[in-house]
């Protein structure tokens, strides 16, 4: 009797070292997220609340009055989301469209099409503020940008690109379209790949068309990735912030403003607003929660997993 | 004998067929090659308007129309810089040292974590694992101020490190390496200990060895995302002598008199771009496989 609780004692403690050491082997991890990601999101809440500036960050308590004033009284954010909601619908259509058709062209094994496919991709690697000034630099206004150039030389007018408001959104969406799209077409091409030929080859002798061969068996077989695709997409363009400062700085006016350079001018740049920048990152998290919840809930049973 | 001279005959005719086989396949794809090749040179242009602005004198970068290649070649725009008053060799110092601390750090707080949660059991270990893909999914833009405000309190904003401790743990990092661990066989594992092998030994002889390819793609990831980072330098430095070459590259458009002097800015493009380009160039299909991978999973 007095062997076996001893046993049991020695077996209980050699247990409880193993998960000591475990947790001793995850803790510098959990340290870190803790630090860097799950209080400064919880606090992220709290500043929300408050009225101050990066000096003194909780000058007055204000409630929910920062996130009224967001939408009542601030002249930029309501603003911002449109702008926002519109590059993430464009850049959505786009890079999804255009990277299906691109994989597709591009799926056969051949050298040409790996070459084509490594300078496709190329863009995804370098620095988004790089790629923002090039092309920055290609839709220049003065008569002396290549875009203008080549306007003018079949003889159109030169348009001031990044510097009036109808177009500057425009090319900063052309810009990182290009930027992003040998990124999602590699990954739709790698999906491409695994399909299995049987499916295409029992659909050519039941001599159903390509397009719709394309339709009724690469669409659907693609659908986890798609799916993918726009979970990134959308989280992804809602952030987005590099290209709109160096290119636009959110001008001309506020045209270019997304939610990302606003919550940083309010929360740097402005005076006493860190609480309103708050606020307005605690409304992009829930768009974004918001966002992925719906994708979810709306793909789950139209998505084919194998 | 007979049987193959007959044979050679036939090969040879074979071979001929399959030449002309191919000739006519190559006639049929060239229309639609031709234009393949040009969507791909449209797409990489912007690339080579880089560079060759980089190498044109600043008449020549402004004058109409624009000259496709540099016609005096001049290497001046890149000596211009150090004329502007920008430290170059300093920003690019802090961001060789911002990378390098950075991925050091990431793999010796995520190795541990990921043989934890790939060979060990331990309560609350689902949980555990949840913080980690928690963490995977929070953008930097969420938690930059709270993050800003730490430094601050903590008097770290002179220095390097808000730059380097936030991206300590590697959330993508520990999932892949995990995932990758979990891979080899736990036999391997258990032979290792009956030989009275530690923790430490099994991770360092056995895991390690085994996970080389995912270590590579982990720590190139790093470094591309790093090296790159535009957003965390700008909204968590003040001082330019922690900077890094992003924020050079910033300064070299910000710092003109009034027009941009795009030669020069192109020619600090090149300096950032160049370091990746060059990796790119030489391991292109490692690259590839390793993003493909990534958007599998």
């Amino acid at each position: 009797m007095y062997n076996k609780n001893a046993e049991r004692r020695r077996v209980l403690k050699r247990e409880w070292k193993n998960w000591a050491l475990s947790y001793a082997m995850i803790l510098p991890a959990m340290v870190f997220f803790g630090l860097f990601c799950i209080y400064p999101l919880c606090n992220l809440f709290h500043l929300s609340l408050f009225r101050g500036n990066v000096r003194n960050p909780y000058k007055s308590f204000r409630g929910i009055q920062n996130f009224v004033d967001l939408f009542t009284k601030n002249p930029d954010f309501v603003p911002a989301l449109k702008h926002t909601a519109y590059y993430t619908a464009v850049v959505l259509v786009l890079l999804i469209s255009l990277s299906v058709l691109c994989a597709v062209w591009l799926s056969k094994d051949r050298k040409l099409n790996h070459f084509a496919q490594s300078a496709i991709f190329s863009p995804h690697l370098v620095a988004s503020i790089s790629c923002a000034f090039v092309w920055s630099w290609m839709f220049s206004s003065e008569i002396y940008g290549l875009f203008n150039t080549i306007l003018n030389a079949i003889g159109l007018k030169s348009v001031r690109w990044l510097d009036q408001p109808s177009t500057a959104m425009n090319c900063v969406i052309v810009m990182n379209v290009w930027k992003n799209i040998g990124y999602y077409s590699l990954i739709i091409m790698s999906a491409l790949k695994a399909i299995p030929t049987e499916i295409y080859e029992a659909a050519d002798l039941d001599s159903a068309s390509p397009i719709r061969q394309f339709f009724q068996i690469t669409l659907p077989m693609l659908s986890p990735q798609l799916f993918f695709l726009l979970i990134t997409i959308t989280t992804g363009s809602f952030m987005v912030f590099d290209s709109i400062r160096v290119m636009t700085n959110g001008g001309p006016g506020n045209s270019t403003q997304v939610l990302c350079t606003w919550i940083y001018e309010y929360a740097f740049l402005n005076n006493n607003s860190l609480g309103l920048a708050s606020a307005g990152g605690v409304v992009l998290l829930l768009i974004l929660v918001l966002i992925t919840i719906l994708d979810f809930r709306g793909l789950e049973r139209k998505v084919h997993y194998q | 004998m007979n049987t193959y001279s007959d044979q050679l005959a036939s090969k040879e005719e074979l071979r001929r067929i399959s030449r002309a086989r191919r000739r006519a396949q190559f006639m049929r794809r060239l229309p639609g090659d031709i234009v393949k090749l040009a969507i791909v040179i449209l797409f990489v242009f912007p690339f080579y308007w880089m560079i060759s602005t980089a190498f044109k004198s600043y008449i020549e970068s402004i004058q109409t129309p624009p000259t496709l290649w540099p016609h005096t070649f001049t290497l001046e725009n890149f000596s211009a810089i150090g004329e502007m008053n920008i430290d170059l060799p300093m920003y690019f110092k802090n961001s060789v040292i911002i990378t390098a601390t950075t991925i050091v750090l990431q793999l010796l707080i995520m190795i541990p974590a990921a043989y934890a949660f790939a060979k060990r059991d331990f309560p609350f270990k689902g949980v555990l694992f949840g913080v980690v893909l928690l963490a995977f999914m929070i953008p930097g833009q969420l938690t930059y101020i709270s993050i800003y405000l730490m430094m601050a309190k903590a008097k770290l904003l002179q220095t390097l490190w808000p730059q380097i401790l936030p991206f300590g743990a590697n959330a993508f990092g520990i999932f892949m390496l995990r995932q990758s661990f979990k891979q080899i066989p736990e036999e391997i594992l258990e032979s290792a200990r009956l030989d009275s092998a530690s923790e430490f030994q099994i991770i360092m002889r056995i895991m390690l060895p085994m996970s080389k390819s995912a270590m590579i793609t982990i720590a190139m990831f790093s470094f591309i995302s790093i090296w790159n980072n535009y957003f965390w330098p700008l909204v968590m430095t003040t001082n330019e002598a922690v900077r890094p070459l992003t924020m050079a590259i910033q300064k070299l458009r910000d710092s003109g008199d009034n027009a941009i002097r795009w030669n020069v800015l192109m020619a600090g493009n090149v300096i950032l771009v160049a370091p990746v380009l060059v990796i790119y160039m030489f391991a292109s299909k490692k690259i590839l496989k390793a993003f493909a991978y990534n958007g599998l999973k």
